[in-house]
């Protein structure tokens, strides 16, 4: 890589922000539709938990704990907050939308744009080594989905 | 300080190579080290000259095969001070190696009840090894840990292995820590219980004069690759006595002496041990890498990457957000921590700055667990790096606190 090239295209002001106060790091109540997942890269040793609240196929709440780099954070804290609210069908949507952009597969437009600040990953997908550190959260959430909703 | 290996850093291509004006810090040399001309040029060589199946044609062609081959193990011997080019088996890598010792002495000799000595230092492939040899026989893995400044705690040793043991393995040089181990010690003690003397000679081999007589263990693995030879080309050094004993790892061609439709009976120590065409390629690059290394003296190449790694400890011992591990007594490695900051995070930033630094777990997950670290970053030395690459680290670790918002 250039020296320093695209460094500040990943470590972003956003990411940076996130990754550091990750206000969606935390515990949530105990409550009937609460189901946790945990996702770790063994090769790297990201390793989160996420803790999902869902009520009538609705993502009520999100947070998650753990350790990682400041991409696999800032991605977890960003992704919680895009998702919540949304429902589990819109999720999954989304989680593949952001894999797929990672990935570099096509993604049309339209579809990026729904990612809001999601979308600041974008440059990560140059950095094949940390690409996981990205996605971790986001394969977490489908596969807890799978599991929940077969989606 | 000065390199006074500086007039060879243009041996290695790669390193000659990045001359577009952009720094080149080459900081993984644990992992696996740079190669010199002189090394590829013995590969190339080898297909342009020499190339057939060793062992197996009577032309001329596959002699000179052969003799590439059986030179690079004579050559490998004396190296070690092997007391016979026999009590080399050439193998992938010390991985492949320590497995052979696994499968083909450890299975053979170990019953329920016995104990598997290990240190908390050792890398996964002088680990899982052991693990599977326990499953399988139902013998005891236990444990030698460590002093609080990170060196091996000989006193539990002492107390660890008893009449029990069957098999000390422990590495001379720890690729996460630098650790160095007492392995002549190690040795004795194994040796006085009865036990047989494994050593991973991975980091040590490369850096530092190492006798395997002195240090009278049964076994040595190590990787060519990280001494400046081609990878998937490694040794595994062990007593004829023993090797005579052990059954075969791999069987198949070349191996054999005997071949009947039910049964068969092998070929003698080493070749019993290398089934199937061999890397004679590899063998090639081997011989040429420690030509290479016996031509600038590998007890220089010792003081040299110690002052080094000594002069990077020191600097890095000035900087208030950097954590060391390890102990003051260790081969050319440092592993540390940026505060606050996650290893893959500093080495992606430093990487920017175009230096090369592992970061993670360095095959080591046991040894992170009990030193309560998740990961760290390593620096590790080889002789072509310099104290000025050193000072362009140190500045740009201070940049990475920067990246990342801290305040310097
Ligand atoms: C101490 C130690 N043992 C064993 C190995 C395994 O070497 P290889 O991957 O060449 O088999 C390594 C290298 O990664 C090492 O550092």
């Amino acid at each position: 890589m250039a020296l320093n090239g695209g460094l500040d295209a990943i470590y972003t002001e956003l990411i940076m922000e996130n990754s550091r106060n990750p206000a969606n790091r935390r515990e949530l109540p105990q409550s009937r539709g609460l189901c946790t997942e945990r996702g770790h890269n063994p090769s790297c040793g990201d390793d989160i938990t996420l803790q999902i609240d869902i009520e009538s196929g609705r993502i009520k709440d999100m947070a998650f704990s753990g350790f990682g780099c400041a991409i696999s954070q800032a991605s977890t804290n960003i992704m919680i907050d895009l998702l919540r609210g949304k429902t589990v069908g819109e999720a999954k949507t989304l989680c593949e939308t952001f894999i797929n952009m990672i990935k570099r597969e096509s993604v049309d437009e339209d579809a990026l744009i729904e990612l809001e600040d999601a979308c600041a990953f974008k440059n990560i997908s140059n950095m094949p080594a940390r690409v996981k550190c990205a996605t971790l959260a986001w394969h977490t959430l489908s596969k807890a989905l799978n599991e929940k909703y077969g989606l | 300080m000065q390199n006074p290996f500086a007039d060879k850093i243009k041996d290695f291509p790669i390193l000659a190579g990045q001359t577009d004006g952009k720094p080149f810090v080459y900081f993984d040399n644990a992992a696996t080290t740079q190669k010199p001309r002189q090394v590829i040029e013995a590969l190339t060589d080898y297909y342009e000259t020499s190339n057939a199946n060793p062992h197996r044609g009577v032309y001329a062609l596959s002699e000179k095969a052969t003799e590439i081959y059986e030179s690079a193990r004579a050559k490998t011997a004396s190296f070690i001070n092997a007391a016979k080019p026999e009590e080399i088996i050439f193998t992938r890598n010390s991985s492949e190696a320590l497995n052979l010792i696994s499968y083909s002495y450890g299975l053979e000799n170990l019953q329920a009840g016995d104990e598997i000595v290990v240190t908390i230092l050792e890398h996964h492939s002088n680990l899982l090894p052991w693990q599977m040899a326990a499953r399988k026989t139902g013998a005891v893995l236990k444990y030698i840990y460590l002093n609080p400044d990170g060196s091996l705690n000989m006193d539990q040793a002492s107390e660890i292995i008893t009449s029990r043991t069957k098999i000390v393995a422990a590495t001379q040089a720890s690729n996460a820590l630098g650790t160095l181990v007492d392995v002549r010690e190690l040795a004795e003690l194994a040796h006085k219980n009865g036990a047989a003397a494994v050593i991973d000679g991975s980091q040590s081999v490369p850096h530092m004069k190492v006798n395997v007589q002195d240090l009278g263990c049964d076994f040595m693995a190590f990787s060519g690759h990280k001494m400046f030879s081609s990878m998937g080309f490694g040794a595994l050094y062990g007593k004829l006595a023993l090797l005579e004993r052990m059954p075969p790892f791999l069987s198949g061609g070349d191996m054999i002496e005997y071949v009947e439709e039910q049964s068969a009976t092998f070929a003698p120590v080493p070749e019993k041990f290398e089934a199937g065409t061999q890397n004679v390629e590899g063998a090639a690059a081997l011989s040429a890498a420690i030509d290479y290394i016996n031509s600038l003296g590998i007890e220089n190449i010792d003081r040299y990457e110690r002052e080094l790694c000594l002069y990077a400890l020191e600097k890095m011992r000035g900087l208030d957000f950097v954590e060391l591990y390890g102990p003051e007594n260790r081969a050319p490695i440092i592993s540390f921590n940026i505060k606050g900051v996650h290893p893959h995070d500093a080495a992606t930033i430093l990487d920017s700055y175009g230096i090369c630094v592992r970061s993670g777990h360095h095959c080591a997950q046991p040894l992170m667990k009990y030193l309560g670290v998740n990961f760290t970053n390593r620096a590790s030395f080889a002789f072509y790096n310099t104290p000025d690459e050193v000072d362009y680290f140190i500045d740009s670790l201070k940049s990475v606190r920067k990246w990342l918002g801290y305040g310097s």
